[in-house]
C-alpha cells in the first residue's frame, strides 16, 4: 500500500515495512482511483446509494453487516444523507429502506416470537439465524461481516476490488476443490492443487464465494451502466463508507487541527528565536 | 526540588501558604527558575514530549474507559461502537492508538539521546534506572492494551505473549495459568488486563514524578556531557526551554495529528479489525512496530527458553548500562570510535525491528540460497537476526566495557561556554561583542 509505505517513511520506520504473510500468496490489489482517497478526497454520494443498492441485492444475502443500523444510511456523509433531516431517524428514504425488511421481534403483550417492519433505529438483520446455519448455506465457509471488511483487508477498497472483478478461469494443472473457486487476489496457497511445475505454482487461492456480480445484475437508478467493474466499484465504496463512517468529518476536523498546528508552530518558533536571541548556545 | 530556592512570595496568601505547604515554591524551582544548561539541542526536547505523550494518553484513556466494554462477547462491538456512535468518540480512540505509537517513537529518541551523550553516567544512574523502569512499564501497558479491543491480532498475541512464560521451567505453566484465570485466553484475562492497564499508567506517572525529581538534583546532562561549571553556562528553565520544548511538542503533535486524522490505520495490523477467534489462527502474528526487535531477538534463539532470556537479557542489558561503559567522558562527540559504534548500534536495532516483521525464513536476498547453518539457510531473516542479536548484546558486554578503556577520546571543552565563546562567528551579532552580558 503506497500511503501506508508514505506513512512508516515518514516516522523514519521505513525499514520495518509491511509484515509479509506466511506460505501464502496473491496478486496485488488493482489500482483503482477513488474519490475519497488522500487527505482531503470525499465519499461520491451517488456512488455510495449504488454501492447500497448492490449490497442491498447481492451481498446481503449472505453477508451481515452487524454494526451498521438504518438510521446510519441517512447520517451526515452516508449515502442518503439530506441536510433537511438532521436526525436521520426522521428521513423519509432511510424509513422506507428500513420497512422494507422484516425484523425478529418478540411481542410485548403475549411474548410470542413475531417479524415486524423495521424502523430507523433497528440494525441491519443478520441473513443466517447463527453461525452453523451461514456455514451450512455456504458449503461450510462463513460469509464475513461486512461492517469492517474494507479495514479489516490489506488494501481495503482495492481490495474488495479485485476480488469481485479478479475471478479467472483455473490454469491447466490446477485442480479447483468443489464449491470453490480460483480468485489470484484471494491470499492462499494452491500449491497443494497443482500438478505441473512446483516452481511455478499460481499465485492467489481459493474463495469459496463464487462470482457474485454479473452486467446488469443490478439496476442503477441514476441510470449509470451497470458493468461488473461499476457494481465492484461502487460497492466497494460504500463498504469503505460502512468500515468507517466518520471519515469524512475526521478529515475535515484535520485539515482545520494542522492549519492550527501550523500556525501555532510558526508563532512559537518566532518567540522562541526572539526569548533566545540574546543567549549565544 | 534541591538546593537554593530564589522562591520569594508574591503576596500575602502565597506567604501564608509557602510556610504550611510550600507548593508554589516547588513549582516555581523546578518548572520556571531551575538553571538548565544552555546548550540543550532538540534532541532534549523529548523529555517534554513524552509528559505530553503520557498526559494524552492518560486522558483518552479514562475517556474510551466511559464506553468500553470488557467482555470477550461485546470488547470489539464496544470498541466500534465508540467510533461510530459516541461523539468524537472516533478522535478519541484514534488519537489514542496511534499515541502509543507516538509514545514509543519519542521514548526510543529519548533512550538514543541518552545512550549517545552519556546521560546513564555518574551521577546520573539513578535518574537512567528509573527511565528503564518506565519504559518497562510501557512495554506491558502497551501489550494490555493492544489486548483490550480483542481483534485476531489482539488475542493471539495474548496468546504468544503470554505463553512465553510457559517456558520458565518447574512453575511457567503454574504462573501462565494464574496469569490467564483459567486454561486459556479467555473472559477473565480480559477482564485483568483491562483492569491493569487502567492501574498500570498511574504507577508510570508516579515512577515519571521520581524521574524528574532524579534530574532536577544533578541537574541536566548537556551535549557536550560537561559539568555546569557556572551561572554563565546556564539559563532558567522559564522562559528559555518552555518555548522551545512547546515548539518541539507543537511539530511533533503535528506529524502525530497527521496519523490521526489522515492515516489513523497505517500503523496498526488489518487482521486486528477481525473479531478474535480462538479458533482461527492468523496467517501471520507479529507484535506492533515498536516491539519487533525484542520480537526479533526471541525467535533468532533456537530454544523457547533461551529465547525469552536474550528477550529479556535486551532490556537487562539497558539498566546495566551505567556499570557496563567503563569510559569517564559522558558525550560521544568527544569519543569518535564509540560514536561509530553507536551508530551502528542504531541500524542494528533497525535490522532487528525489520526482522521481527519478516518471517525467520524469508530471504534477505530474494531468490539465492546459499547453505544450511543451524537448520536455517544462511540468506535468511533468521540469520539476520542472530547477527543483529550478537552486535546488541557485544555492543553493551564488550564494545563500551572496553573501549572505554582502549580508546582515546578528543580533549573535551573546559565548560559548556567555550565552544560557544571559540566561535564566535557562530554566536548572534551582539552576543558576541558583549559576552559579559550572556546568561
Amino acid at each position: 500500500m503506497l500511503r501506508k509505505g508514505f506513512a512508516l517513511a515518514a516516522l523514519g520506520l521505513a525499514f520495518i515495512g509491511g509484515p509479509t504473510l506466511a506460505a501464502t500468496s496473491q496478486e496485488e490489489p488493482k489500482a483503482v482511483h477513488w474519490s475519497f482517497e488522500g487527505p482531503l478526497g470525499k465519499f461520491d454520494q451517488a456512488q455510495l446509494q449504488r454501492g447500497y443498492k448492490v449490497y442491498r441485492e447481492v451481498c446481503s444475502a449472505c453477508h451481515s453487516m452487524n454494526l451498521m443500523s438504518f438510521r446510519n444510511l441517512g447520517q451526515k456523509g452516508g449515502p442518503f444523507y439530506d441536510p433537511e433531516f438532521k436526525n436521520p431517524n426522521d428521513n423519509p428514504f432511510v424509513k422506507s429502506i428500513a420497512k422494507d425488511y422484516q425484523i425478529n421481534d418478540i411481542d410485548s403483550e403475549t411474548g410470542d416470537v413475531i417479524k415486524r417492519p423495521g424502523t430507523s433505529a433497528d440494525g441491519f438483520p443478520n441473513p443466517y439465524p447463527n453461525e452453523p446455519a451461514a456455514r451450512a448455506s455456504n458449503g461450510g465457509a462463513l460469509p464475513p461481516d461486512m461492517s469492517d471488511l474494507a479495514k479489516a483487508r490489506e488494501g481495503g477498497a482495492a481490495y474488495i476490488y479485485s476480488i469481485l472483478t479478479g475471478y479467472e478461469e483455473a490454469p491447466k494443472g490446477m485442480t479447483v476443490p468443489t464449491g470453490k473457486y480460483y480468485n489470484p487476489y484471494m491470499p492462499g496457497d494452491v500449491s497443494g492443487f497443482w500438478s505441473l511445475d512446483p516452481n511455478k505454482v499460481p499465485i492467489g487461492g481459493f474463495i469459496a464465494m463464487p462470482p457474485p456480480l454479473a452486467p446488469d445484475k443490478v439496476t442503477f437508478d441514476d441510470g449509470t451502466k451497470s458493468t461488473v467493474e461499476q457494481q465492484a466499484k461502487d460497492v466497494s465504496a460504500f463498504l469503505t463508507w460502512v468500515s468507517d463512517p466518520k471519515t469524512e468529518e475526521r478529515k475535515s476536523f484535520g485539515l482545520a487541527v494542522m492549519i492550527y498546528l501550523l500556525i501555532f508552530s510558526g508563532l512559537l518558533y518566532a518567540s522562541y528565536r526572539r526569548i533566545w536571541a540574546n543567549v549565544s548556545h | 526540588m534541591s538546593g537554593h530556592s530564589n522562591y520569594e512570595p508574591k503576596n500575602g496568601f502565597e506567604k501564608w501558604l509557602d510556610e504550611r505547604l510550600p507548593i508554589i515554591r516547588l513549582g516555581y524551582d523546578s518548572l520556571v527558575d531551575f538553571p538548565t544548561p544552555k546548550n540543550l539541542n532538540y534532541w532534549y526536547t523529548f523529555g517534554g514530549i513524552l509528559a505530553v505523550c503520557l498526559g494524552i494518553q492518560i486522558v483518552t484513556g479514562i475517556i474510551l474507559a466511559m464506553h468500553y466494554v470488557a467482555h470477550v462477547d461485546m470488547a470489539f462491538a464496544s470498541v466500534e461502537h465508540i467510533m461510530r456512535d459516541v461523539n468524537y468518540g472516533w478522535l478519541v480512540r484514534y488519537m489514542h492508538s496511534n499515541g502509543a505509537s507516538m509514545f514509543f517513537l519519542a521514548v526510543y529518541v529519548h533512550m538514543f539521546r541518552g545512550l549517545y551523550y552519556g546521560s546513564y553516567k555518574a551521577p546520573r544512574e539513578v535518574l537512567w534506572l528509573l527511565g528503564c523502569v518506565i519504559y518497562m512499564l510501557m512495554i506491558i501497558t502497551a501489550f494490555m492494551g493492544y489486548v483490550l479491543p480483542w481483534g485476531q491480532m489482539s488475542f493471539h498475541g495474548a496468546v504468544v505473549i503470554t505463553n512465553l512464560i510457559g517456558a520458565i521451567p518447574v512453575i511457567g505453566p503454574a504462573i501462565t495459568t494464574w496469569l490467564w484465570g483459567g486454561f486459556a485466553v479467555d473472559d477473565p484475562t480480559l477482564n485483568r488486563f483491562f483492569s491493569l492497564h487502567y492501574l498500570m499508567p498511574f504507577m508510570i506517572a508516579g515512577v515519571v514524578g521520581l524521574h524528574i525529581w532524579a534530574l532536577h538534583v544533578p541537574g541536566n546532562n548537556n551535549p557536550t556531557g560537561v559539568n555546569v561549571k557556572s551561572k554563565e553556562d546556564t539559563v532558567p528553565f522559564h522562559p528559555y526551554y518552555t518555548v522551545k520544548d512547546g515548539f518541539a511538542i507543537s511539530v511533533f503533535l503535528l506529524m502525530y495529528a497527521a496519523f490521526v486524522f489522515f492515516n489513523p490505520n497505517a500503523l496498526g495490523d488489518a487482521v486486528n479489525y477481525v473479531p478474535a477467534n480462538p479458533l482461527v489462527t492468523p496467517a501471520h502474528i507479529v507484535p506492533e512496530w515498536y516491539l519487533l526487535p525484542f520480537y526479533a531477538i526471541l525467535r533468532a534463539v533456537p530454544d523457547k527458553l533461551m529465547g525469552v532470556i536474550f528477550m529479556g537479557g535486551a532490556i537487562a542489558m539497558l539498566f546495566l548500562l551505567p556499570w557496563l561503559d567503563t569510559s569517564k567522558v559522558r558525550s560521544m562527540r568527544y569519543r569518535p570510535t564509540a560514536k561509530l559504534y553507536f551508530f551502528i548500534f542504531v541500524i542494528v536495532t533497525l535490522i532487528l525491528g525489520y526482522c521481527g516483521g519478516q518471517l525467520p525464513d524469508n530471504k534477505i536476498i530474494p531468490g539465492l540460497t546459499t547453505f544450511q547453518v543451524a537448520a536455517s539457510d544462511l540468506n535468511s531473516v533468521v540469520w539476520l537476526s542472530r547477527l543483529a542479536t550478537a552486535y546488541y548484546f557485544a555492543y553493551f558486554l564488550v564494545i563500551l566495557p572496553v573501549l572505554g578503556l582502549t580508546e582515546s577520546p578528543l580533549p573535551q571543552p573546559e565548560s559548556i561556554s567555550e565552544p560557544v565563546l571559540s566561535h564566535s562567528a557562530n554566536a548572534p551579532i551582539g552576543a558576541a561583542a558583549s559576552p559579559e552580558k550572556r546568561g
